[in-house]
């Protein structure tokens, strides 16, 4: 008990230390939202942030943990999907970038002589990266040289996409067994999931590509103003073409995590819905629809928002397939939020808005 | 539409009814490029039914073609919605859903005892209550469109699964099966009759009243304003605002009655009835030649992209050599070929 | 149509509007009597299009009356203008190119029948309509996009017909249209204006301002300056009023630079022959020097932006060669033109300017980034010194590199560009008015800039809608006027504004150009 006491203090002082820089932050509300549903879990369960060291099994247990593991996926999916967001693009295909990625890694540890070897499992979370890699260069090349609009091109290869998973496993939900592979998702180092050490990894070293090379620059300079970023001799088709790429790539390593677990490809249901989940881990991290600035930690926060989200529902008894709902209330929300602050703008500054069409569409997002 | 341009190659064999129609649909082909896709998804259509009947036979006859009608009556109700909201250039995700919370519903209301016409007008008003969410949203809280009807999608969803996540089957003697029942009009040798549905009757009056909406009023006309620009919509003076709210409100409804009639059909109402199904009126609507960026279409046409796509199921099943899991990527490959032929199509006009 | 034949249709009395930290409209009267073509004139940012949008109801007014037909009256749409009977054609065609002919004549006025709308009938009205404006070949039925965008402007003028319009706002229609369909389209306006409607002209085309007009009003700044019948008003009188000075201090303010900075001998920076696109800038040759300024005098609409376009990559020429010291280059991107030496800052400063939600550091360090790639990011150390540097030098207030730019004033916006394109060390700095809209403080610390970047050497191409500035910093002039070069100036006492308008308002469009080399008006 004295361990729940001195969690609770900490993320008391933590909460009560940072609250301030929070709350200038735009993802402020997330973590609001994040901190009530725990509160709600309190009230049904006393413990329910407790975190216990198994001796038996050698790893770390409790309900954080699990929200952590249930959030590896979400994060890198939406961390993804917010570099293709600040782009003014969108990627509605990384739920079937995820299937078909899991599924290429499923497939080859099944026909493989040696699925337990580390060499193995190597390739086959490879294949899985390629396959990711190949859709989003789809995606990518059709958004700029072909002139599709991104919600055009990815809806399609959201379909195929799943269509293509389908072709790989001749339709099946393939499992295989793989003590690496399966070591990726549900090991632990010192007790603490793998997954979660790799999730954090991938997105710590895209956060420090992105900002220490230029590219978070000329992405934002892209998504804020294309037509300025051309004049300053900024070309975009790279820029995109790498964006939707890694969206992909990262949707893929968000699908070996998800097959991992279970060891199964399920061609229907891995990765189902999971663009609107990254779309909304985007939103509640305070990244505009429209395009431009954009928070990589942002996208973290809404991520465990929603992991969070997912697992209180399941929590507090209530079926997971009415999760949805939640999520809709959490996006109406946010909308409603978003857009009144717009129409408090309009009554203060009454011509603000269209006097200056450089604000008009930021006004218009309030997505 | 029949009037003879002078610029029409004359048919001089042809009679002269046939050389009128003949030189409609060149005239229209040449004035206005964007009835292009329409017209190749009929082809499309045509050869898929000589080719089944050539290669496997049994295509053309009344059971084949009537139960293509009644098996997609319900995505063509939908996809008549989904048209005219594409045609002002948004969209709406949300149906699918629609019709798992209104059939989930409908069926527990009437099992529970509600006068089961009372349940049928529940069920239709679900959908339009979603729709009036989403055309709400997007108009007056400038809410994407897709942002708008996704969240209504995971409501919708969400309070399906809340209500039951079991098959909810529907009372044996419930009158509701009515509209589902076949009804044999022609009486054909052995299983080959010619059959109908309150459904496909539903949907066929659906479309009629689509067809009038979009090309006889002035909403319909709007419609087609908003998509081709709405900037200059709203600077003619068209109610732009107004338009697009009943459009989705339409668009909701219609997936209500999709509810109704394939829960009459199927029998059961369950919180996962209707996944993707906004997919395939999304593809149906594209491959029958709406334009996804708006102001082009016809609600006939993704008549056409319905049945290509059901046609297709059907020839993939009859053949037997495809295998099934190649059915979403064959769907979404003809999908991007169409899209790659609208942006052909969009980009010559522009020149 | 006409309720009272000698009252004016508008009036407007003391109109002002405001925007955040800009007073576009500043106590303006118009008015416009029925039957007349009345045009608009002023420069950028005179308010033109504010006084427009407040008429047709896009902006509400802060303070002033208009009057429509006798009544006051209060638009909160542009739908209330169009029932007031208020009509607009606009630069860009705003129809729907989707839909027929007929159609966009008719939307929203279809014939209705039993069955809904009645196409034969609305096709039948359309078409009438287009009769009765000259247009009586064109079918109804095909689609407007088989439309040239001329005929697409007398399209939507029939549009303002259908709804009986007695106020027609014509904002810039002829800007994309040749000397043809112009005159097709003046022959429709005229014969609009003789039926009694009221027509509100904009155009920046003098020739076309003075076949076409009854009288005009000047404004400047947000200003009322006058109003006057144009018959009565000589061309040099309009110019100097429309740019604000006295036609007699016109004629002192000369030019202080001296005269051709450049060696005879010595090959060109830039030498471009022929150069030009069609519809924005005809072929035109021009020279420019290491350590020159070259100013582009001419109206707004003259072609001096398209041109400096070509000259930057921005837009691709169609026809012409370029040669950078004696080599020919080819400029289809800006890129191509960053690498090249030569660096453009746009007119445009808020939409191909500034990225506003980005901070000053990174708006300075955007070219020379994009020059690298970015997969080679600058150095912190080096960006911090080139923001060091121009922030200082440039004198950006507040001295803040953190600040997003958005939160800048124009003149400070204007210096950070400034800085952005001096920080990839062109060899030739095009600046397309870079003192427009920004106070006098800021003015004259980039004019001081540039004159110190043309000492060191670098060749600066200076266009602005102030002549008296770009007489008093260039050495060498082109004037231009409809999209091409009529006449070059080298610097010297003699060569005043007051030559530049003359120049301007006694040149007849279709003449051919005049000799570049050495300015013939100056002998």
């Amino acid at each position: 008990m004295s361990l729940i006491v001195g969690i609770v203090a900490f993320v008391g002082f933590l909460v009560a230390g940072i609250v301030y820089k929070l709350y200038r932050s735009q993802w402020f509300w997330g973590i609001v939202a994040i901190i009530l549903l725990l509160s709600a879990n309190l009230i049904k369960d006393p413990g329910y942030l407790s975190i216990t060291y198994s001796e038996a099994t050698g790893r770390l247990v409790g309900n954080l943990v699990d929200i952590l593991r249930w959030s590896a996926p979400i994060m890198l999916i939406a961390v993804g999907m917010v570099l293709v967001i600040a782009t003014r693009g969108i990627d509605l295909s990384v739920g079937s970038s995820m299937v078909a990625g899991g599924a290429a890694a499923m497939q080859f540890l099944s026909v493989v002589k040696t699925p337990d070897s580390v060499s193995g499992a190597a390739i086959a979370v490879l294949l899985a990266i390629l396959t990711g890699a190949a859709i989003g260069a789809i995606n990518g090349l059709l958004v700029t040289y072909v002139g599709l609009q991104p919600f055009i091109t990815t809806l399609v290869m959201m379909m195929a996409g799943r269509g293509i998973a389908k072709v790989i496993t001749g339709g099946q939900n393939t499992a295989a067994d793989s003590a690496p592979f399966k070591w990726l998702v549900n090991g632990t180092v010192l007790g603490f999931p793998v997954v979660i050490l790799i999730a954090l990894a991938i997105v710590t070293a895209l956060a420090l590509f992105v900002r220490r090379t230029a590219f978070g620059l000329v992405v934002e300079s892209v998504g804020i103003n294309p037509s300025a970023s051309w004049m300053a001799g900024i070309r975009p088709n790279g820029i995109l073409l790498t964006v939707y790429i890694l969206s992909g790539v990262l949707a893929a390593i968000g699908g070996v995590f998800a097959v991992g677990s279970v060891m199964v490809v399920d061609i229907s249901g891995t990765g189902y819905q999971s663009e609107l989940d990254a779309i909304l881990a985007v939103v509640v991290g305070g990244t505009s629809l429209a395009g431009g600035k954009f928070s990589i930690r942002g996208a973290v926060v809404g991520a465990l928002l929603i992991a969070t989200l997912d697992k209180t529902v399941l929590f507090l008894g209530i079926s997971g397939a009415a999760t949805p709902a939640f999520k809709a209330v959490v996006i109406v929300l946010l909308c409603l939020l978003q857009s009144q602050r717009v129409r408090n703008l309009f009554t203060q500054r009454r011509a603000a808005a269209t006097a200056d069409p450089a604000a008009a569409p930021k006004a218009s997002v309030a997505a | 539409m029949s009037t003879v341009t002078p610029d029409a190659p004359a048919v001089a064999t042809t009679p002269k009814a046939t050389q009128t129609w003949w030189r409609g649909v060149v005239r229209t082909l040449t004035t206005n490029p964007s009835t292009l896709p329409t017209l190749a998804s009929l082809v499309i259509f045509v050869g898929m039914l000589i080719y089944g009947e050539l290669a496997y036979g049994k295509i053309l006859q009344y059971s084949t073609i009537s139960n293509l009608f009644i098996n997609n009556a319900h995505i063509i109700i939908i996809a008549a919605g989904m048209t005219m909201v594409i045609v002002t250039g948004g969209i709406d995700l949300s149906v699918g859903a629609i019709v798992a919370l209104s059939s989930v519903a409908g069926v527990m209301l009437a099992n529970a005892g509600l006068n089961p016409w009372l349940a049928v007008g529940v069920m239709v008003l679900i959908g339009s209550v979603f729709g009036l969410f989403s055309g709400v949203l997007i108009q007056y809280f400038n809410v994407q469109p897709f942002i708008a009807t996704l969240s209504a999608m995971f409501l919708a969803r969400g309070l399906a699964a809340i209500l039951s996540t079991d098959a909810e089957k529907l009372d044996k003697d419930s009158p509701i099966r009515l509209l589902g029942a076949k009804i044999k009009l022609i009486d054909g040798p052995k299983v080959n009759d010619l059959e109908i549905t309150a459904g496909v009757i539903l949907a066929f009056l659906v479309i009629v009243l689509a067809f009038y909406l979009m090309h006889r009023t002035r909403t319909g006309r709007t419609a087609y304003a908003i998509g081709g620009s709405e900037p200059s919509a709203i600077l003619m003076g068209l109610p732009v605002h107004r338009t697009k709210l009943w459009l989705y409100v339409i668009s909701g409804t219609l997936a209500g009655m999709a509810a109704v009639v394939y829960t009459a059909r199927i029998g059961v109402g369950q919180n996962i009835t209707g996944d993707g199904w906004e997919m395939q009126a999304i593809a149906a609507t594209v491959i029958g030649g709406t334009l996804l960026t708006g102001g082009a279409g016809y609600v006939l046409g993704s008549v056409v992209g319905s049945l290509v796509l059901g046609l297709m199921i059907v020839l993939i099943t009859r053949d037997g050599t495809v295998p099934p899991e190649w059915t979403t990527i064959i769907t979404g490959g003809i999908l991007l070929a169409f899209v790659l032929l609208q942006r052909a199509v969009t980009a010559a006009r522009r020149n | 149509m006409i309720e009272d034949a000698n009252g004016p249709v508008v009036e407007m009395r003391g109109i002002s509007i405001s925007f955040p930290g800009v007073k576009a409209l500043d106590n303006v009267d118009f008015r416009l009597l029925p039957g007349e073509v009345h045009t608009l004139m002023g420069e950028n940012g005179a308010g033109k299009s504010t006084l427009i949008k407040a008429l047709t109801g896009v902006y509400r007014i802060d303070s002033g009356t208009i009057v429509v037909n006798g009544a006051e009256v209060q638009f909160h749409g542009t739908a209330d203008a169009q029932r007031a009977g208020i009509s607009t054609v606009y630069q860009e065609v705003n129809l729907c190119t989707n839909l027929s002919i007929g159609e966009n004549v008719m939307l929203g006025h279809e014939v209705r029948g039993a069955l809904g709308v009645n196409w034969k009938a609305t096709h039948a009205a359309a078409a009438e309509v287009l009769a009765g404006m000259g247009l009586g070949d064109l079918d109804t039925r095909k689609p407007l996009s088989t439309l040239s965008i001329a005929m697409q402007q007398l399209v939507a003028l029939s549009r303002a017909m259908v709804i009986d319009s007695t106020v027609l706002i014509l904002d810039e229609p002829t800007s994309s249209l040749d000397a043809h369909e112009v005159e097709a389209l003046f022959g429709v306006i005229r014969r609009l204006r003789d039926s009694g409607v009221a027509i509100l002209f904009v155009s920046h085309f003098l020739d076309q301002v003075y076949a076409i007009s009854d009288r005009l009003t000047v404004l400047r700044n947000g200003q009322y300056i006058g109003e006057y019948p144009t018959a009565e008003l000589p061309r040099n009188e309009l110019i100097s009023l429309m740019i604000g000075k006295d036609l007699e201090a016109l004629a002192e303010l000369g030019s202080n630079r001296r005269s051709a900075r450049r060696s005879e001998d010595a090959v060109p920076l830039l030498s471009a022959r022929g150069i030009g696109k069609r519809g924005s800038v005809r072929p035109t040759d021009l020279d420019i020097h290491a350590g020159e300024i070259l100013g582009f005098a001419g109206l707004l609409g003259s072609g001096r932006t398209e041109l400096a376009r070509l000259l930057y990559g921005a837009d691709k020429a169609d026809s012409g060669t370029i040669e950078i010291k004696g080599k020919p280059v080819s400029l289809h991107s800006p890129i191509s033109g960053l690498t090249t030496g030569i660096a453009y800052s746009t007119e445009n400063r808020r939409d191909e300017g500034i990225v506003g939600d980005l901070s000053v550091q990174e708006n300075l360090i955007l070219a020379v980034q994009a020059e690298r790639g970015w997969l080679r990011p600058l150095p912190s150390r080096q960006a911090g010194e080139i923001v060091g540097k121009y922030v200082a030098e440039l004198n950006v207030r507040p001295p803040d590199p953190d600040r997003l730019v958005k939160n800048l004033s124009g003149g400070n916006q204007q210096k950070v560009l400034l800085g952005r394109w001096l920080a990839t060390h062109p060899e030739l700095l095009i600046l397309d008015e870079p003192t427009r809209g920004i106070d006098v403080g800021a003015k004259a610390e980039i004019q001081e800039s540039v004159a110190q970047l043309a000492e060191a050497g670098t060749a600066v191409i200076f266009i602005s809608s102030e002549l008296e500035e770009v007489v008093r910093m260039c050495d060498r002039i082109i004037v231009m006027k409809d999209r091409e070069k009529i006449a070059e100036f080298d610097a010297g006492p003699e060569v005043t504004v007051e030559l530049i308008v003359d120049t301007i308002a006694s040149h007849q469009a279709g003449d051919p150009a005049q000799p570049s080399e050495e300015g013939g008006a100056v002998a």
